[in-house]
């Protein structure tokens, strides 16, 4: 700030100085962390068409369902009875301008219809799993780096036992055993809400880990000393003095955990453990798929490829964002 | 190093009593959390003649209402000194390691364990060998190469791997290579000392699959870490004392940058060792992951209990080696 400290000078005589005034602030001008990661994170091109695809795909999830025909509606006369696949179209999909992606079969369902629907349980069954991790994670991971000891050493060693143990073959089993109604809830509803607890639960130490290893760094800086010789207690310490420093790496992890999240539901969906058919779901998809594809190959494409792609962009966005957010992180 | 060793099983043997408890909690209480009364259960084991002197037999022979922790204590004697399930007349024997017995196809367990395990076997060493040697190799050349066409390619080859679920690119693979181009018979599971050709040729495209996936990662990891290690200081200094760059490279900078993905790899040997679900699913083997789905959708708990304890054994055991191969090559992991 280069405030005037004579008040009486002239008009002529103050103009030039106003102008370098101006421009010195313009140029000295603080950027907030944010601003810089903004900054480097418009410059990488892959990165942004990564986010502009994921925000494309978010608002196809959203409104894609209400746009679309009944993912369940059978058409079966685009079925040949005969040879059991769809009888027009490349390759025999079924693919025409009522059929983007063509139909899929015994049954001969609207494939686009079915993506677009899986979408959104991909997507939803996702975020929160990954909202339910990061929760979890953030305030374990904060308590063990912050606290030491002996809390420390028990959620540490609680981590390296969620690490230890088989995540997919758990989640199968807990699966096969659990209710079909709980909760007031039944059915797919139920399912949805199960597939997010379980992948949310035992996701959760990795993330956890990540914040414990900042914390640890954290705690010895000045800021936190100071708070707490000024006496502050521990949840103050906690929520409002380290929290805010780990934004970052909360927001990259979380931003490459969806996509862990989302093959982690395909999977089960494959394996016919997920999403309960009819409803649509990618993994469903090629599960059905694996018994037709070699006569209907366009079955097992478009479902994968819509796997591939969604994850792809979570990543490149992820991977740009690390970069933006943590310049001294390899690439 | 004794000492080490010692006190690095005693971890291991605790984490596997943790890890059974926790697994045998969740399949003796939530059978229960869903309505399922053990009568369900007898009537499971029973098969299709249930009468309620029957279920009474196989609720008192399988010991189904005893509480939790004398099942539990019954199941880990069983799995030292092996079990007997008396009921009167009927006496069913369960050899040494016992992890019970299936309602389905009355067999004990461990012996379902020992039949599939070789599929599984096959499956994750092979595809391990191959993804270690690819993903580091690429790693390395990437991170030294840094900003190459070699860098850029493989790295957009990795992370296209890593966003590529697996059951699809295994699909896709049989479509292709099987039926398309017909140049591999369709994957089908041979034993090894029946014909070690056959059985080679049935695994190469599950092992290109499972290993194309972890390579990628592997790759992303092993650059990320050389990168940071080749720019640390006691590099430099290597390289100032005249080292040659090969020196530089494998005893200075592999040596530290490998140390995570040796603990990542013990990590993910150990859970494919237990069941290679997807894979197997994919290419249709019958392995120690296809006996858990059969044991989840047919209701065979023991069954899906068993894969899940041997799953842990094997992740437990590999960390244990992972564990000791450090303090062997590194002493100060020793003295911690």
């Amino acid at each position: 700030m280069t405030a005037p400290i004579e008040t009486t000078g002239s008009e002529a005589e103050a103009q030039p100085e106003a102008v370098l005034a101006g421009v010195e602030r313009k140029a000295i001008q603080g950027r907030s962390l944010g601003q810089i990661a903004w900054l480097r994170l418009k410059r990488d091109k892959v990165a942004m068409a990564g986010g502009i695809l994921v925000v494309l795909l978010i608002l196809m999830a959203i409104v894609g369902p209400f746009l679309v025909g009944d993912p369940n509606e059978p058409h079966n006369n685009l079925i040949d009875p005969t040879l059991s696949r769809p009888k027009t179209g490349i390759m025999h999909s079924g693919i025409s301008a009522d059929h983007w992606f063509g139909v899929d079969l015994p049954a001969g369902r609207d494939m686009f219809s079915r993506i677009v629907n899986g979408a959104k349980y991909s997507l939803l069954i996702s975020f929160l799993a990954t909202m339910l991790a990061v929760v979890l994670g953030v305030f374990f991971g904060v308590i063990a780096g912050y606290f030491g000891g002996w809390v420390d050493t028990l959620i540490a060693r609680a981590m390296d036992i969620f690490l230890a143990f088989p995540l997919l073959l758990f989640a199968i089993a807990l699966v096969g055993v659990f209710p079909n109604s709980a909760f007031g809830l039944e059915g797919n509803g139920l399912r949805v809400a199960f597939l997010i607890f379980v992948i949310g639960f035992f996701s959760w130490p990795y993330i956890g880990r990540i914040i414990r290893g900042q914390t640890l760094s954290l705690r010895e800086r000045e800021f936190v000393d100071a708070a707490r010789s000024m006496g502050a207690r521990a949840p103050y310490i906690l929520f409002r003095e380290l929290l805010p420093n780990l934004w970052a790496p909360i927001l990259v992890y979380a931003t490459l955990m969806i996509p862990t999240n989302i093959i982690f539901e395909a999977s089960l969906s494959f394996l016919g453990v997920g999403i309960i058919p009819p409803t649509p779901s990618w993994g469903g998809m090629l599960n059905e798929a694996k018994e037709v594809y070699e006569i209907a190959p366009h079955f097992m494409f478009f479902p994968g490829m819509a796997i591939f792609i969604t994850v792809l962009a979570f990543n490149l966005f992820g991977d740009g964002l690390r970069d933006a957010l943590d310049p001294r992180s390899s690439r | 190093m004794i000492r080490y060793i010692i006190r690095r099983l005693l971890v291991a043997v605790l984490l596997l009593a943790i890890i059974s408890l926790v697994t045998f909690g969740i399949f003796f209480l939530l059978p229960k959390l869903a309505g399922q009364s053990t009568d369900d259960l007898a009537a499971r084991y029973l098969g299709r003649e249930v009468t309620p002197e029957g279920l009474a037999g196989v609720k008192a022979k399988l010991g189904l209402d005893d509480p939790f922790l004398v099942r539990y204590w019954e199941f880990v004697q069983g799995m030292f000194v092996g079990q007997e399930y008396k009921f009167g007349t009927s006496i069913t024997e369960c050899p040494a390691p016992c992890l019970g017995y299936s309602y389905r196809t009355n067999e004990p367990v461990f012996d379902l364990l020992l039949d599939r395990a070789p599929v599984t076997f096959s499956i994750a060493l092979g595809a391990a060998v191959l993804w270690l040697l690819a993903g580091v190799t690429i790693g390395v050349i990437s991170a030294l190469k840094r900003g190459s066409v070699f860098d850029r390619a493989s790295m957009s080859a990795a992370l296209a791997g890593v966003s590529l679920p697996m059951f699809f690119t295994g699909l896709v693979s049989i479509w292709l290579i099987c039926r398309q181009l017909k140049l591999l018979p369709t994957p089908r599971y041979h034993e090894f000392l029946d014909n070690p050709a056959t059985w080679a040729q049935a695994l190469i495209l599950p092992w290109i699959t499972l290993a194309f996936l972890y390579a990628a990662m592997y790759a992303r990891l092993t650059r990320a870490g050389m990168l940071e290690t080749m720019g640390e200081d006691y590099i430099r200094t290597a390289r100032a004392k005249g080292l040659p760059e090969r020196t530089v490279i494998t005893r200075h900078g592999l040596r530290s940058a490998l140390t995570p993905i040796i603990t990542i790899f013990g990590l993910d040997i150990g859970l494919l060792l237990g069941g290679a679900v997807i894979t197997e699913t994919t290419f249709s083997f019958a392995g120690l992951g296809q006996l858990m789905l059969q044991g989840i959708t047919r209701s065979d708990l023991p069954v899906a209990l068993g894969v899940t304890m041997a799953t842990g054994l094997f992740v437990i055991v590999a960390n244990l080696v992972v564990d000791i191969l450090y303090a062997v090559a590194d002493p100060r992991v020793r003295l911690a």
